[in-house]
């Protein structure tokens, strides 16, 4: 149970999967002009990647091991991924389009993001079982929400501050991603 | 063997994953209006939200729905509103398109700059200092807010007064949302009769610090044939849906904050 917890932990502060593991970092600076689209964005990450750490783990344990083909393991997880976001997008679109507008394009944008890769590669580098990958696809997820609300926010107050004219636009969001990185390195003291 | 075993067994998901995806294609279609498709493929896809919808998409449904004009797409111009009005079966010159006016003629010569703001160059943060930067309440502040949002440049301040270049605007608000005196308004472009004056106080008192500004005479309203002119307190404000642009008030006016008089000289000539 523990180790359970420590997962969860491990994946959304320690090894924040933006901020010390630098994946995701497209949509992580792209999206976080706006603290409701970056919160939209952290939940539609949080759906895809504990659904996609779940399926690649599956795919894993039951097709790629035992076959002995685990050097195919990242193409195999990309075509999967892809497949599942496109599944997930129609699904949503049916079932419920409240949801599906709320999320509006960011659902596509995630099919692109390396975080989703990622997390299913370091789950299985990690040798996990299936309930901890799905455990640990959360809690990374739930971390990547973390960062880019995190950084909307900061953002939103950068706006009305009077930012010297060369800082202007990216540079100054790069240092405060930067700046945020530093500080959540002090995570990496954490253990139980 | 490896690689036969290897391409096999990524064939296999392959076609899995292909045939997962058609079948759920199938399974969950929604209906969608072709005609929004068709529309959203003519919309320039950068998702700004400069219409005021939450992106291309949204702004392509309300389109259709008819929540949205076929010309409300501020980046896309004429060249696309025309695209959709035949998507749509209307013609883009049936939407009367519409530009901003600037509703002050306080220029320095007819009204006068306290000139003790000495902040930031922004409209909107001499508005909220409450400092006076003009003699007048309601006019135009001169310090560029509009100039700065318009995406097309066509505002311009000449001689304290914001003034928009009809042809190069494009009619997206956003100017009228930055004013915070509420002075810029979307009026349709072959309306040219307008009050150029804000100014709600009364006749002495618009006296006093501006000599262009309406002075709630009403001479235009009893000049007015088909009701058009409207009063507000003591100012006058043209209703576009009514006037048929005779200029017989601008003509009158005794302050000339009416445009459009040459209308009424072409008319007697």
């Amino acid at each position: 149970m523990n180790s359970l917890i420590m997962i969860i932990i491990g994946g959304a502060l320690i090894n924040n999967v933006v901020l010390n593991q630098f994946l995701g970092i497209c949509s992580f600076l792209g999206v976080s002009k706006q603290m409701k689209a970056s919160a939209s964005l952290g939940g539609a990450v949080i759906f895809v990647i504990t659904i996609a750490s779940a399926v690649a783990s599956l795919l894993y344990d039951y097709v790629l091991a035992p076959l002995g083909l685990d050097f195919m393991k990242t193409i195999v997880f990309i075509l999967v991924i892809a497949a599942l976001v496109q599944i997930v997008e129609m699904f949503l679109k049916k079932t419920s389009p409240a949801v599906y507008k709320a999320l509006g394009i960011y659902l596509p944008l995630i099919t692109t993001n390396c975080a989703v890769l990622g997390v299913a590669l370091t789950n299985v580098q990690n040798g996990y079982n299936f309930i901890e990958c799905v455990l640990s696809g959360f809690g990374t997820a739930v971390g990547y929400t973390i960062a880019i609300v995190l950084l909307a926010s900061i953002r939103a107050r950068m706006n009305e501050k009077d930012i010297p004219a060369p800082l202007r636009g990216a540079p100054i969001v790069m240092i405060a991603a930067a700046l945020m990185s530093i500080a959540f390195m002090g995570f990496g003291g954490l253990s139980f | 063997m490896v690689i036969l075993i290897t391409t096999l067994v990524i064939a296999v998901i392959g076609v899995i994953v292909g045939y997962g995806l058609v079948y759920t294609g199938k399974k969950f279609h929604v209906e969608v209006d072709e005609r929004e498709a068709a529309v959203r493929e003519k919309l320039p896809g950068n998702n700004c939200g400069g219409c005021g919808f939450a992106g291309c998409d949204a702004l392509a449904a309300a389109i259709v729905s008819g929540k949205a004009q076929v010309n409300a797409c501020p980046v896309g111009g004429a060249a696309v509103a025309e695209e959709i009005g035949k998507i749509m079966g209307v013609s883009a010159g049936a939407v009367e398109r519409k530009v901003a006016f600037v509703r002050c003629k306080g220029s320095c010569e007819v009204t006068h700059n306290q000139g003790n703001y000495v902040g930031v160059r922004d409209c909107r943060s001499a508005a909220l200092a409450g400092i006076p930067v003009t003699d007048c309440d309601y006019g135009c502040l001169g310090l560029g807010t509009c100039q700065q949002v318009c995406p097309e440049k066509a505002i311009s301040v000449v001689d304290g007064v914001a003034a928009v270049n009809p042809r190069k605007c494009v009619g997206c608000g956003l100017c009228v949302k930055a004013c915070p005196r509420g002075l810029i308004e979307l009026v349709p472009e072959s309306q040219k009769v307008l009050v150029q004056c804000r100014n709600r106080d009364r006749g002495p008192a618009v006296k006093k610090v501006c000599s262009a500004g309406c002075i709630g005479c009403s001479l235009c309203v009893k000049q007015c044939e088909v009701g058009a002119m409207e009063f507000d307190g003591s100012l006058a404000h043209v209703d576009p849906e009514k006037c048929v642009q005779c200029g017989k008030c601008a003509a009158k006016c005794p302050v000339k904050v009416i445009t459009g008089a040459d209308l009424a000289q072409k008319e007697t000539a």
